[in-house]
């Protein structure tokens, strides 16, 4: 029992490999969770953009507005929780009685767009150095590696949050905006990238085609962008769809302890920042944003899984 | 022995890096006295003189360092009123009887739950474990918190016959005298919530591993001797499978620590992590500085950990 050839996905794209487009899309299709969760960040994504719209015509309540009339002292419940009470809010409303709904389908905006900006940023600084890096090999990279290994050092939540408290210090916690909340993310967690882009250079600047590239004239930069960054995307894209799903904890949990994105702006992690105190009172309160992190945080987890599988069948 | 030569001047560049980032704070280490409306400016320019604070950051640096390595002195907290080092100690055998037990779980369950997935792969409890395993990983630590306290704290489980499943949910202990029991009931759910990340991470790595060796030529040999299949997945497969997972399992052990900083503001638990979140809300500067650096400390001691047992569990691997 124990060489009972098993049947992944892995095994059987090995079977196919054609090495073209089309065999991506085969591979990843038979990854049933990865396609699943492809229609879940869909329907994630569309309800974030349609936030303005949807607020407006289904929960017809503005995110930082209390309903003083439904709004006793304690969360309004849910309609299907009670019917009588809930005074049109469909899943009831938060501890000062803003629109639960409402807050979720904008929160949706700012956690999926610090996850998608902040990853950005990371991509790019992560691409640069680890490229330049292993490009150039040498004292270059003896250096540039050092301050990845620091950065790799010290752990990223700690160091976040004393940044971010330095920065809502100086000022007000106010200016902790959302582009500062993403430059910080972003330039803290670009070494993985860095380490990646790295060892693909190291072994792509040996080869053939690299050679042919510079016996033609092109300079440094065009090798780089052109010739050598193409042949290392399938690491970088599968890296890249994880620490999305990464970057959206992390920013949930530094705004739930009160050092990310400031409330009134809803995010799904500000918005679990004082459900503790209201667990007793209200138990939607703590489980709605929680869900919506949890479910969308899965999806790219499993979609992060499945482009693996697709890219690059060898590992795992 | 060159690595452990290799990791000084990488702790040196973290040191050097951590100081700039703390001491452009704002105020920095005076911050607290500046809010303080009895303090007057003449006294911060005493303060300052006093702390050093007005001799160049190249100096401040070595100074800070100089202390550290003469007497292991990483300043003084004004959020506590006592050294940072004496502040964190205190704490610490409150956090390491947190990450103790969580580890405990996280490795029991983590490595048992890969294993049993490994030897059945694809079967109904496989997809169960890799399933729980990806939900562990998705899942926000201080939601998870949240939930626990919300079914275990404030809900309760009934159980048959009237009992039901209670928990506190916050601190250490409930009476002053010690009492086992009471102890349990406060430590195991941040216990779980703390273990939860690990838990899936190990049962992951240790299924992966296993699936490996499982493919390998002598386990096929070990099969055909006519050994029964418990001695060879134990013996000649378990322990193989085991050396890349000591290396997981290794460098988790920091980010246990980094993660103690929620569970323990979530569940009032006195330690260290605790303590860094509160020195935070009050600009303790020294103490959010020698914190950080403690934990970048066990960090380089890990990895260099991990490299270590990679090379003494497997005789093929040689470093320089």
């Amino acid at each position: 029992m124990i060489n009972t050839p098993a049947m992944n996905a892995a095994d059987l794209a090995d079977a196919d490999d054609q090495g073209t487009k089309v065999t991506f899309w085969t591979r990843l299709r038979r990854h049933r969770l990865a396609i699943v969760s492809i229609f879940i960040l869909g329907f994630i994504i569309l309800a974030a953009v349609l936030a303005p719209v949807l607020t407006h015509f289904i929960t017809h309540w503005d995110p930082n507005v209390i309903d003083d009339k439904a709004w006793k002292g304690d969360p309004v419940p849910p309609c299907f929780v009670n019917a009588l009470l809930c005074g049109g809010h469909i899943l009831g409303t938060d501890e000062v009685g803003r629109d639960l709904l409402s807050r979720l389908l904008f929160g949706a905006q700012v956690s999926l767009q610090v996850g998608i900006f902040a990853v950005i940023m990371e991509l790019i600084i992560g691409t640069v150095i680890g490229a330049v890096a292993g490009y150039y090999g040498g004292w270059v990279d003896y250096v540039l590696m050092r301050v990845t290994d620091v950065f790799l050092s010290i752990p990223l939540l700690p160091l976040l949050l004393v940044l971010t408290s330095i920065v809502a210090t100086s000022s007000s916690k106010a200016s902790l905006s959302f582009g500062v909340i993403v430059l910080i993310i972003g330039a803290l967690t670009w070494p993985s990238v860095a380490r990646l882009v790295r060892a693909s250079f190291l072994s792509l600047r040996e080869r053939e085609f690299t050679e042919a590239a510079r016996a033609v004239g092109n300079d440094d930069a065009r090798i780089i962008f052109r010739h050598l960054l193409p042949n290392a995307v399938a690491p970088i894209v599968v890296q890249a769809t994880l620490d999305v799903a990464g970057v959206i904890i992390t920013e949930s949990a530094i705004s739930f302890l009160g050092y990310g994105i400031q409330p009134p702006t809803a995010s799904w992690g500000n918005m679990l920042a004082s459900a503790e105190a209201t667990l007793q009172t209200g138990w939607w309160v703590a489980v709605f944003p929680g869900l919506c992190i949890f479910f969308t945080v899965l999806a790219i987890n499993y979609l992060g899984d499945g482009l693996r599988d697709a890219l690059d069948p060898n590992t795992r | 022995m060159r690595r452990t030569l290799q990791s000084i001047p990488l702790l040196l560049l973290i040191s050097i890096i951590l100081f700039l980032i703390t001491t452009n704070a704002p105020g920095g280490a005076l911050a607290p006295y500046l809010a303080n409306p009895h303090i007057t400016p003449a006294d911060i320019v005493r303060l300052k003189h006093n702390l050093g604070l007005d001799q160049p950051v190249p100096i401040q640096y070595l100074k800070w360092l100089w202390h550290i390595l003469s007497s292991g002195d990483l300043g003084w907290s004004t959020s506590n009123s006592e050294p940072v080092v004496q502040a964190i100690l205190d704490r610490a055998v409150a956090t390491l009887e947190l990450t103790i037990s969580a580890f405990v779980i996280a490795l029991s369950l983590g490595l048992s739950a890969g294993l049993f997935s490994a030897i059945k792969p694809y079967s109904f409890w496989d997809y169960f474990i890799t399933t729980f395993a990806f939900f562990g990983q998705s899942m926000p630590v201080f939601w998870f918190a949240l939930m626990l306290q919300l079914a275990l704290a404030v809900h309760g489980i009934p159980l048959p016959g009237g009992y039901q499943i209670k928990l506190p949910s916050a601190g250490i202990s409930s009476s002053d005298t010690f009492d086992l029991g009471d102890r349990l009931s406060h430590l195991i759910m941040p216990a779980i919530v703390l273990a939860l990340l690990q838990l899936a991470l190990f049962s992951r790595f240790m299924r992966s591993s296993m699936l490996e060796v499982m493919k390998t030529d002598y386990m096929r040999t070990a099969q055909a001797k006519g050994l029964d299949f418990r001695t060879v997945v134990m013996k000649h497969g378990f322990k193989n499978a085991l050396i890349p997972v000591v290396t997981v399992v290794a460098l988790s052990l920091p980010g246990i620590a980094g993660g103690a900083i929620i569970t323990e503001t979530i569940f009032a638990w006195p330690g260290a992590g605790r303590l860094f979140f509160n020195a935070l809300q009050q600009g303790d500067i020294s103490l959010e500085l020698g914190y950080l650096m403690m934990l970048a400390t066990l960090v380089v001691f890990c990895n260099l950990l991990a490299d270590v047992a990679y090379a003494w569990l497997d005789p093929r691997v040689k470093y320089d």
